[in-house]
């Protein structure tokens, strides 16, 4: 299998296929240059264990040190409070989707349209047609994955990668950050 | 009604002369005996409920997520679409969704027309064109609601039924040439034309089965319908066994005839998956259900078939060829999947018999129902000794052996619409341990995609099965048989408290079985909305999950909660056509119990039923076209669908923002003005990852403009209940359905007043709400 295949089988036909993220520090690049970012955060998050550490633990060090805010779906909201955490906003996956789609939108933090997305921790599926609208409804918004699996769909994607690589990779980003200790805002969505 | 009169008469002589060669042909003649007037708007066409679909849609707008970037329809294709660009015949990226979205739905309305057409002209046949309709005697006055309100005609036989059908095919027909390329070209009039066609559906359903509950005696209205057996364990294998997999109940019709004539109920098990199932043990009490559309392979390769009988829809398209591997005789019993079988419906019974025991013909078509019992009958019989022999799935050790081969490539995996760690699962499996592979046989849809992928042809899912296979021989559940509809006492009673929102709410889980994470997830939301005094409502394949988990004391859903239409109640009304009962609930709470006028009154109903009746579908493993269709009929009536993980592939979803305060406006009846109602139902179609978020969305979506106080302070009380113990926080969104500090539950009042600070939450008044300006019934000054 080509580590920039669809991790679906017979998941994409088009023509824009995600770019593939080589290394992590392109991703932080990337996501440093963006003006007000998102990370969007599925279910699966709270359910996939990576070297001992369950991912949410490190997404919320990336969102911590990232500064960027967090938006949980399906019902992991508490997962977050639990560890001491507290989202941007919480909704359904799709629901996000279409606020992303909208270029009226004013962002989770009232602060105008986000020009970055990152998704990760959505069942694959699903995470791929929300990418795959959004490719095609929003196209200022630039979409990265954060997960160990090709999305074709979005703009950045990592390639289909192994639990221990998809590990450093976090790892890697989270140390690129600078802590600043912004708390996340909760605000009207 | 009759119709197609014809009258000739040859030669009269009569006072005023002699007539010859006199031909009258009537087309139809109406009887208009009912009373009620005609509504405005009797047998829509596809444009004349287009403003009340956008209504809806300009409230609920689509998000579209491209299954596909390319349309692949013309020779002037493949078209890019890609960032909404326009293919050569100038359509976009929205556009094509919607346009695919209507195909599915006219594929879904055309299945159960056409099922519908098939089983009335076949009980015309047998029964007469004046045979009358009755789905609950006297409890029942208003015999076919959806009928009524969409086409204005009171159907009393069943040869009334046939105008209401011509009507369905004709609008179908008008939609499906919409797709067309070079048609429409506007994804909002897509989208209408899939609201136009899922209402359409939905009259197709209820002629349907009003038709087959009138004739064959299903139970009419019944809340106390039997119990039947559910799941592979309730079949007894030692019996020869016939397996009728589809939704056309009419071949396993003849089948039980046949038992029945010649004394042969005791000798044979007569078993269903899928919703032929349902309607088996609607018509014959000891029939099985054996499961849900995705254990076909499962049943199949377990060897307990000794016949197997395909109908129509749902049915696995390789069925034949996995019967024929383990020696099963099939008989195709449907026009439409004949699955390339001789066709011998006009050959002697005794012949077919021969050619299928000996086995000179694997498989053969019978389009005569009658003589599809007698064969299957009399071939189960005598192949079923013989058939014994036949070993169906590989031994344990077989699977650690071929375990062993496995390549670790992944490709399963990546096949696997669950993306379950099959790799993982034959790696252990190598190692001697069954039991990861025995966990899947819960969770897995039984596609069989894993197995097509394999490059070394291992059968994935015959070892999941083997390894599951004491749990598959121990389901042994209680069903109860589809029920037909809700009688009109019943909607008397539940009436009020619905619409006023005493009781919370109405649930219908519904759909096929395509599920994240199996069944369970059906069940348990079953039981969480029963307990909190919701009415359940299932069908389909859902009602056959909701039955197959049992509580701490040995009981499943059915024979723990009563099968009445009341809070805390769990009904089944059966097969997938069974669903019109539901759409037909709501429309007779708008008319038994508001008296609001049904007939061609499409507008006003929908508007009623949007405004006031807290109704919710959920189809948590929605796969199927019928599905699309089934929903866009909810979705015009203004009752919300949600749909389980892989129910986004249906592409586009109706989402409200409830941030956009200006979008929640309705009239005042009363007054005129235009109020705040909030976000209620939020939206229309959405999509939810899990089943936690799935409860705490139901219980949200069943709020309604026209809650009391009282009644709304019950939905919040569910709502903030469940969102506490499922998100582990309260809700943020609590200042947009609190409309008085009444509304407020008493034992969450610090909470959510502090939450309403914070939002800097006004009062508003509960208005009469409606959407349509000419239901206000004092003009603004």
């Amino acid at each position: 299998m080509s580590a920039t295949e669809p991790w679906q089988t017979a998941e994409f036909s088009g023509t824009k296929k995600a770019m593939v993220i080589a290394k992590p520090e392109v991703a932080v690049a990337m996501i440093k240059k963006a003006n007000h970012p998102i990370l969007v955060i599925g279910h699966l998050a709270a359910e996939i264990e990576l070297e001992g550490k369950m991912l949410i633990d490190y997404l919320i060090d990336f969102a911590r040190k990232s500064k960027i805010p967090v938006i949980a779906t399906a019902h992991i909201v508490g997962e977050f409070l639990k560890r001491g955490f507290e989202p941007a906003g919480w909704m359904s996956a799709t629901e996000i989707g279409s606020k992303l789609a909208d270029p009226e939108w004013h962002g989770i933090d009232c602060d105008g349209p986000h020009d970055v997305a990152l998704f990760v921790g959505l069942p694959y599926y699903m995470e791929s047609l929300i990418l795959s609208g959004l490719k095609s409804f929003a196209p200022k918004l630039k979409t990265i994955t954060l997960d160990n699996k090709y999305h074709p769909h979005a703009s950045w994607s990592f390639p289909n990668a192994s639990v221990k690589d998809w590990a450093e990779n976090l790892k890697i980003m989270i140390s690129k950050f600078e802590e600043r200790g912004r708390k996340q805002r909760n605000v009207n969505v | 009604m009759t119709k197609n009169v014809h009258v000739k008469i040859d030669e009269i002589k009569t006072n005023i002369g002699l007539i010859k060669n006199l031909e009258l042909s009537i087309g139809r003649v109406i009887d208009d005996s009912w009373a009620e007037p005609m509504g405005p708007t009797p047998m829509p066409s596809l444009t004349t409920l287009r403003d009340w679909d956008f209504k809806l849609l300009n409230r609920y707008k689509p998000f579209y997520m491209p299954f596909c970037d390319l349309c692949c329809l013309c020779t002037f294709g493949k078209c890019d679409l890609t960032g909404n660009k326009r293919g050569a015949c100038g359509i976009n990226m929205a556009a094509q969704q919607s346009r695919i979205v209507l195909l599915a739905c006219c594929i879904g309305a055309a299945t159960h027309t056409g099922h519908a057409r098939h089983m009335v002209e076949h009980l015309i046949e047998k029964y007469g064109r004046r045979h009358p309709l009755d789905i609950g005697g006297l409890n029942i006055k208003v015999e076919a609601p959806v009928t009524r309100l969409v086409c204005g005609i009171k159907p009393q036989t069943l040869g009334d039924l046939e105008e209401v059908l011509d009507y369905a095919e004709t609008q179908i027909n008008h939609a499906l040439a919409s797709t067309h390329t070079g048609q429409e070209g506007n994804n909002l009039d897509f989208e209408s034309k899939a609201f136009h066609v899922g209402m359409v559906d939905h009259v197709g359903m209820e002629v349907g089965d009003i038709a087959q509950i009138s004739t064959l005696g299903f139970p009419k209205a019944d809340a106390e319908a039997p119990l039947v057996d559910l799941g592979f364990g309730s079949v007894n294998v030692n019996n020869p066994v016939i397996m009728c997999i589809g939704h056309n109940v009419v071949p396993s019709v003849g089948i039980i005839d046949y038992m029945k004539e010649n004394d042969l109920e005791e000798k044979l098990e007569v078993c269903g998956l899928c919703c032929t199932a349902h309607d088996i043990t609607r018509y014959w009490n000891r029939g099985k259900i054996v499961g849900p559309i995705s254990w076909q392979l499962r049943f199949i390769r377990s060897g307990a078939p000794d016949v197997v009988v395909l109908d129509e829809q749902c049915v696995r398209t390789d069925a034949f060829d996995e019967a024929q591997r383990l020696k099963m005789p099939v008989i195709a019993a449907s026009e439409k999947n004949c699955m390339g079988l001789p066709n011998r419906t006009n050959d002697p019974a005794d012949e077919i018999v021969e050619d299928l025991v000996s086995g000179k013909t694997p498989g053969v078509l019978i389009l005569d129902p009658d003589k599809v019992g007698e064969v299957a009958v009399r071939v189960a019989l005598k192949v079923a000794p013989l058939r014994k022999k036949f070993k169906a799935l590989p031994e344990a050790k077989e699977i650690i052996r071929l375990a062993k081969t496995c390549r670790q490539c992944d490709l399963c995996r990546r096949a696997c619409p669950q993306d379950y760690n099959i790799p993982e699962a034959l790696s252990a499996a190598a190692q001697g341990s069954l039991s990861k592979l025995a966990e899947m046989y819960e969770l897995c849809v039984g596609c069989g995609r894993c197995e097509e992928a394999c490059p070394i042809g291992l059968a994935i899912h015959s070892f999941i099965i083997k390894a599951g296979e004491k749990q598959m021989k121990e389901e042994t559940y209680k069903c109860r048989s589809g029920r037909g509809a809700i009688s009109d006492v019943e909607i008397r009673s539940v009436g009020s408290p619905i619409v006023l929102g005493e009781i919370p709410g109405v649930l219908a889980v519904v759909g096929c079985s395509n599920y994240p994470k199996g069944g369970q997830d059906v069940a348990d939301i079953c039981r969480e909305f029963a307990n909190r005094r919701y009415i359940v409502v299932t069908s389909g394949c859902a009602a056959m999950s909701a039955g197959m988990y049992r509580n701490e004391e040995g009981k499943t859903a059915y024979e723990e909660y009563t099968g009445e239409f009341a809070a805390g109640g769990i009904v089944n009304v059966g097969s997938c056509v069974s669903n019109s009962h539901i759409a037909g609930a709501a429309i007779k709470i708008a008319n038994i119990f508001a008296r609001r006028p049904l007939r061609g009154n499409y507008e006003e109903i929908a508007d009623y039923i949007y405004n006031r009746v807290g109704a919710v579908g959920l189809a948590w493993g929605a796969y199927s076209q019928k599905a699309a269709a089934i929903a866009a009929g909810f979705w015009r009536l203004g009752i919300p669908v949600i749909v389980g993980p892989h129910g986004i592939k249906y592409r586009r979803m109706l989402l409200g923002r409830a941030d956009k305060e200006e979008d929640w406006y309705n009239y005042d009846a009363r007054t005129g003005e235009k109020v705040y109602v909030g976000p209620a139902p939020e939206h229309l179609f959405q999509t939810v990852e899990t089943k936690e978020e799935a409860m705490v969305t139901i219980a949200k979506l069943c709020m309604r403009p026209n809650d009391t106080w009282k009644g709304r302070l019950i939905k919040l009380t569910h709502y903030v209940d469940l969102h506490k113990r499922l998100y582990g926080t309260m809700p943020q969104d609590l200042h947009r359905f609190v409309r008085t500090l009444a509304d407020v539950p008493v034992t969450m009042k610090d909470e959510i007043i502090k939450i309403l600070d914070e939002k800097d939450w006004k009062e508003t008044v509960i208005p009469d709400p409606t959407l349509l300006p000419r239901m206000i019934r004092k003009k603004k000054e």
